[in-house]
């Protein structure tokens, strides 16, 4: 009532000049929105910065190859001639093997989970899924070098070979380690964001929404694929970016099962490279300005490749969604 | 009320302030270095056997030689540890960061690198050359029945099977020692590959890189037909086979304590100058595929206590030390070797 009154406003307005900034801070709004907008402020200070300075001490190698880093496949320590090409390769490639094969398992799980399975074993099974995400990735690195490729070699490769050898993609030998490898470990790193965001996301989805579809006679199966599944699309792809990030940026695990041969081929069965794992085993023993500086670059190529894959996935998501994610 | 709520924050902020900790310091000298992981089974023994003679206290830090020579150069340790030959542009690059001080480097024990082997069939010890081992990393042998390699194993049934060629993927010493050797004994090699901690690899179909010694041992482990060279120790823990390698008196020897020791006996300059490779020496019954590893201290240190303290370390290192490393299956320095470094350590002001 007289919160409105000219009086009133005036009075405020003198009293908020009047007191000091400190006993305004005091009062508790103004607090928080301070202390929350600089955590906002530093997480955007934190990316600039490593943006920063992974620019400023990889200048060196932009100066020397230009964007031809980028397209060309050299990578002489010795020569000192660096080119990212076969990395970038190799990260595209694992990763999006490991998203082929994650999501599409990951969403299935997902909705057994949130509308299926009996509560209670939805949440032992969404705490036993959400312990794989705990697992460190040099863990699934050594089970991917020692049980997983001998399987691989054994008993999945050679079936595929003699089906579908003929395609450039399954050609050649396998030897174990390769895309192919750590396309599969990377699914499994990266299934529990999947399936404990989708859950989460599914579950959330009014109950009111299932009532209204089942009520128009539509079956358990309709009402979750036509109802439930677009209304909770948003968060599901989020659970994918996330993973995908993940996927990209996995270090470990990938250069533990991939072979680490800087190479480009069209065989899923050749052995690869990824851009983080030839940072992560070639920085520490790197010398040279020169070498330092292309690894450096490396790690903003990737920084670039993440931005550029999630923007891309969130255009296609867009356009085909029609009203947008 | 307000009033009240900022006074508690002030005391809140008070008390804070009166809790920070003061660290007082220890009496012991605290001493940080960094480098190469493959001396520090033997580093860490010493560096606790170390701490009660002479009153040190080590942090070591075993995150490869690169970085250990990175760390020295910055300052940012007061030691560094490397299993590579500085290049003259890196010990040029400590002098200027350290107004014309030079860096020493003392070796401390010896290494070697095995061709190490899976092949089940085969029982008697494979014998290579440099130059076979050379081709079969430049993926020019593909086969383990090809002559090259049959010929200098008479009576041995090697299998018509491809070379699963394995190499350390990550920077390391143990590349840039078995590398250092191929450049020697293999023209091809030296022009193309070249020797370094990290090297361009030749592709073939089955040419592949794994992390570390174990990663290797992993891809010989599970390939029969695999090749790989790795830390004799590490050849020695795992039992892995490995074979024998012709040095340059023409005779086939097998990697041990011994015949490493023979290497860095055998390479007269090694006394002199001890930043010397030793792969390919001459000399009877020596291992061509040795190396020292060197501890990396600079010349003159801001802090005398620290240097002086180091001095005594090296010199213990060299002499008592010694006895400790056959137990951890390092070769000893030749007591030449030894006798140098422990006069050279008095150069550490």
């Amino acid at each position: 009532m007289a919160t409105t009154s000219p009086t009133y406003i005036a009075e405020t307005l003198r009293r908020r000049t009047s007191r000091g900034f400190l006993s305004r801070l005091a009062g508790g709004d103004e607090i928080s929105y301070l202390i929350t907008l600089i955590c906002a402020v530093s997480i955007l200070l934190i990316v600039g910065l490593i943006v920063f300075e992974l620019w400023l001490n990889s200048r060196l190698t932009f100066a020397t190859f230009g964007f031809g880093f980028l397209k060309t496949s050299a990578w002489d320590p010795n020569a000192n001639k660096f080119g990212a090409l076969p990395f970038i390769f190799g990260t595209c490639v694992t990763s999006f093997l490991g998203m082929l094969i994650a999501v599409p398992l990951g969403v299935a799980s997902a909705i057994f989970l949130a509308e299926m399975a009996p509560p209670k074993l939805s949440n032992i099974l969404t705490f036993l899924i959400e312990l794989l995400a705990a697992i460190p990735s040099v863990i699934y690195g050594l089970i991917g070098i020692f049980i997983l490729v001998p399987i691989l070699k054994d008993y999945v490769v050679p079936p595929i070979q003699h089906t579908l050898g003929f395609l450039p993609i399954f050609a050649g030998n396998f030897y174990g380690l390769s895309f192919f490898s750590a396309g599969i470990v990377l699914s499994v790193m990266v299934v529990p964001f999947i399936i404990s965001v989708s859950r989460e996301v599914l579950m959330a989805v009014p109950v009111e929404q299932r009532e209204a579809a089942l009520a128009l006679g539509a079956t358990k199966w309709e009402t979750t694929w036509d109802i439930v599944l677009p209304n909770a699309s948003t968060g599901i792809f989020g659970s994918v970016f996330l993973a995908l990030a993940r996927a990209l940026g996995e270090t470990m695990a990938v250069t533990m099962v991939v072979g680490n041969a800087p190479k480009i081929s069209a065989s899923l069965f050749s052995p690869g490279y990824s851009i983080a794992a030839v940072i992560a085993n070639e920085f520490a023993e790197a010398n040279g300005q020169l070498y330092i500086s292309s690894l450096i670059f490396m790690a903003l190529v990737l920084f670039g490749l993440t931005i550029i894959i999630n923007a891309v996935a969130r255009i296609f998501i867009m356009t085909t969604q029609g009203k947008g994610a | 009320m307000r009033s009240q709520t900022l006074r508690k924050l002030a005391s809140a902020v008070g008390v804070l302030a009166l809790t920070a900790v003061i660290v007082t310091a220890a009496a012991t000298v605290q001493m940080t270095g960094a480098g190469a992981t493959f001396p520090r089974p033997i580093y860490d023994k010493w560096f606790n056997m170390y701490q009660s003679i002479g009153n040190i206290q080590f942090n070591y830090q075993a995150i490869g030689s690169g970085g250990g020579i990175k760390g020295v150069t910055e300052g940012t340790v007061d030691f560094g540890a490397s299993d590579a030959i500085l290049t003259p542009d890196q010990m040029a690059a400590f002098k200027a960061q350290h107004d014309g001080t030079n860096l020493l480097t003392f070796p401390t024990v010896l290494g070697a690198v095995v061709p190490a082997y899976n092949l089940p069939d085969v029982k008697p010890e494979l014998n290579f050359t440099g130059q076979v081992l050379a081709d079969i990393y430049l993926a020019k042998i593909r086969k383990w029945n090809d002559p090259a390699i049959a010929k200098l194993n008479p009576g041995v049934k090697l299998p018509d099977q491809n070379i699963f060629v394995a190499h350390r993927a990550d920077g390391s010493g143990t590349t840039f020692c078995f590398t250092d050797y191929l450049s020697k004994v293999s023209p091809a090699w030296a022009k193309g590959p070249g020797r370094n901690a990290s090297i361009n690899w030749p592709e073939c179909e089955s040419c592949m890189g794994a992390k570390n010694n174990d990663g290797v041992a992993g891809l010989l482990k599970q390939n029969v037909g695999a090749l790989g060279y790795v830390e004799l120790i590490y050849a020695v823990k795992n039992h892995l086979a490995y074979g024998k390698v012709m040095n340059k008196s023409g005779e086939y020897v097998k990697a041990d304590l011994k015949t490493v020791s023979a290497a860095a006996a055998a390479m007269k300059e090694a006394a002199a100058d001890t930043q010397v490779s030793i792969t390919d020496a001459s000399g009877k019954g020596v291992y061509p595929i040795s190396t020292f590893t060197w501890l990396l201290i600079p010349e003159k240190s801001k802090d005398p206590q620290k240097a002086q303290a180091l001095k005594g370390f090296v010199k213990w290192a060299v002499t008592k030390g010694q006895d400790e490393v056959e137990a951890l299956d390092y070769a000893r320095l030749p007591s030449s070797v030894a006798k140098e470094v422990e006069k050279r350590a008095d150069m550490i002001k």
